[in-house]
């Protein structure tokens, strides 16, 4: 019991930082998944058609996922410098893959007579694409944002190792300071925040999704 | 007999040719045909002859190898295809409808691509809508998966003909519906089609269809070869060759007693006495005439009782307790198809043909309809050899 309500007492003395933590967290997710959706869903849609494509795309967001994520947290810090920037790069990379694919699933999961009788009456391309195509493939990508946003969240815990913002800082201090005072209540507070942040974009999300979603394919 | 002989056709298919990249032949080999403005022409064939892929090269769905194509008189080979698609309603047998969209939407598809104003897009999807038999105020809104099959495929009846097209292209839009809605479908499909007059071109793989809905039918082999093209009638009486003979199966001469009418036969003389007469009155009527049944009439000319020779020698009962009671009748309006039937359910194997109110106007003999079945075959027959040396017998304008 006393433990819980030591961290509530730790979380009440720092609430401004703890506050301004999860606002800079939450401020750079946002902005890799503006950038990751936008990018994956262009990719998608360029590469629908190409078997070949497709597949060079798939792999190449899936060799992202596999490079080690300290790694893909550092290798940039040459180019780009410390802070903000590898970290939002190293988050987009990440991101990536799960709306990329589910945008490459959904669009090919479109009825081909629906696209046929969309042809036959005269639709073209562009027209197909957006009247038909990614209305009807909209549901599966924001499954695929969904998922890559929790997973980003998370992540972006690991953004402090480069000097970039967010709630990991709490979690890195603690780690310095293990078995200290405080220690375990620091990184608890960098966990729980993140992990309520994921929470409550999730349902942003899912909100989105209900209104955005036609009726007729709920 | 051809229409294309006065007027130019809707849609003429000069010559074209499919061959799809990979395959050794064509799907459809130099196919020349002419689709006269109004009628409904049927293609149909084994699977596989190349109907879907002649569909859709009409609308460009599906680019010829050669040939041309011509719409309304204007070669539309190498034309915008969008645009050329809104022209023409196109109907598939998974009918493809938008999920996402309301059925007022889905119907709207053309009439917005084509820019019109709101309020006319939303009185023409009601007119639609009503038109294919959808109440609007219940539909309007409701989504494709909200309906049943039947439904569906009116509503993508009505989504092609949404912007008023001259032409509708129709692959085998009731093929995955039960039988018994599909006869209320195509019954309802020809409704339409009497007060819309569209050119349609319509493919089925079903013989029987092909026979209910076409004006003309084309009977395609493989690569699109055009077997035999006439009316049903004629086809049915006077098949060319063994394939078709083959393809419209056993039974073409009873199929084509569904083309006529009662109204339009020869009635010969039938014995025939009011019910109120004497039993030897009776005998005299039948013994003077080559039949071996009296029919018997109430005051008002209904028939009432079938009565032979033996039935007589009771004199005991009046004529109208006599023999068997008349229970086929049909009216002048009935195929000679339904009359067949009835006259086979009849003791005295005929038809009594009856008025609205009733009334006899004639008895109908099996010999009446033999007589019909050899002029339908001479008069079929007569009509291919008319052409002959000009034309092929397939009617094809060469
Ligand atoms: N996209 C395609 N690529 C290659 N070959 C095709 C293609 N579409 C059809 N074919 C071939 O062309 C021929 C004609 O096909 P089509 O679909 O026109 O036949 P169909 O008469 O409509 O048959 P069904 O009654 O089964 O619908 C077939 O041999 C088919 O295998
Ligand atoms: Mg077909």
């Amino acid at each position: 019991m006393s433990g819980i309500t030591n961290w509530f007492e730790y979380v009440g003395d720092r609430w401004s930082d703890v506050w301004g933590a999860s606002w800079d967290h939450l401020m750079l997710v946002i902005q890799v998944m503006i950038v990751a959706t936008v990018l994956s869903v262009a990719v998608g849609v360029a590469v629908r058609n190409n078997a070949t494509l497709r597949n060079i795309a798939l792999g190449v967001a899936g060799i992202l996922i596999t490079i080690p994520s300290l790694a893909l947290f550092t290798i940039f810090i040459p180019i780009v410098g410390l802070g903000f920037k590898p970290a939002f790069i190293a988050l987009l990379l990440y991101a990536i893959l799960p709306i990329l694919r589910n945008t490459i699933t959904g669009l090919r999961e479109v009825d081909p007579n629906v696209l046929e009788s969309a042809r036959g009456m005269g639709l073209n391309g562009t027209q197909r694409l957006i009247r038909v195509q990614l209305p009807l493939a909209w549901p599966v990508i924001l499954a695929g944002i969904r998922v890559s946003t929790l997973i980003t969240t998370g992540f972006a815990a690991i953004a402090t190792l480069v000097a970039g913002p967010g709630l990991g800082i709490f979690i890195k201090d603690g780690l310095r300071r293990l078995g200290l005072p405080l220690s375990m209540e620091s990184v608890w507070t960098g966990t729980i925040f993140t992990i309520l942040l994921a929470l409550a974009l999730d349902l942003v999300l899912s909100t989105i999704g209900r209104f955005t979603t036609s009726r007729g394919v709920r | 007999m051809n229409q294309s002989d006065t007027t130019e056709p809707m849609i003429r298919l000069d010559r074209v040719s499919k061959v799809y990249p990979g395959q050794s032949s064509p799907a459809v080999a130099e196919l020349s045909l002419d689709i006269a403005r109004g009628e409904v022409l049927v293609l149909v064939g084994p699977s596989g002859c190349g109907k879907s892929t002649t569909l859709r090269l009409i609308n460009r769905m599906i680019e010829p190898s050669n040939g041309r194509i011509i719409f309304d008189g204007e070669d539309v080979t190498g034309v915008n295809p969008d645009l050329l698609r809104r022209r023409i309603g196109y109907v598939i047998q998974q009918i493809g409808l938008f999920p996402h969209m309301t059925i007022a939407d889905n119907v709207a598809t053309v009439p917005r691509l084509l820019g019109w104003k709101k309020d006319k897009i939303r009185a023409r999807v009601d007119e639609l809508l009503d038109m294919v038999g959808l109440e609007p105020n219940v539909y309007r809104d409701r989504y494709p998966k909200e309906l049943s099959g039947g439904q569906a495929q009116r509503c993508g009846v009505a989504r092609a003909l949404g912007a008023d097209p001259e032409v509708l292209l129709m692959d085998e839009p009731f093929g995955a519906i039960d039988p018994i809605t599909r006869d209320r479908l195509q019954n309802e499909f020809l409704r339409l089609q009497s007060e819309l007059k569209k050119t349609i071109v319509f493919v089925t793989h079903d013989i029987d269809e092909a026979m209910k809905m076409g004006d003309r039918i084309a009977i395609l082999k493989e690569s699109s070869q055009i077997a035999q093209l006439d009316k049903p009638e004629h086809i049915l009486a006077y098949p060319v060759d063994d394939f078709v003979d083959d393809f419209i199966g056993s039974g073409s001469t009873l199929k084509g007693l569904s083309f006529e009418r009662v109204r339009d036969l020869e009635l010969s003389p039938y014995p025939m006495i009011r019910h109120n007469a004497g039993h030897a009155q009776a005998r005299r009527v039948l013994d003077e005439a080559p039949q071996r049944w009296l029919l018997v009439l109430d005051d008002m000319d209904r028939p009432l009782r079938w009565v032979n020779d033996s039935h007589l020698d009771r004199t005991d009962r009046p004529l109208r307790d006599l023999g068997h009671p008349v229970r086929a009748k049909v009216e002048p309006n009935a195929t000679l198809h339904d009359t067949l039937e009835a006259m086979l359910t009849s003791m005295a194997g005929c038809a009594c043909v009856i008025d609205k109110r009733g009334s006899l106007q004639g008895v109908v003999e099996i010999e009446a309809l033999t007589d019909v079945i050899r002029r339908l075959r001479a008069n079929a027959r007569k009509h291919y050899e008319d052409e002959n040396g000009q034309s092929q017998p397939t009617g094809t304008p060469s």
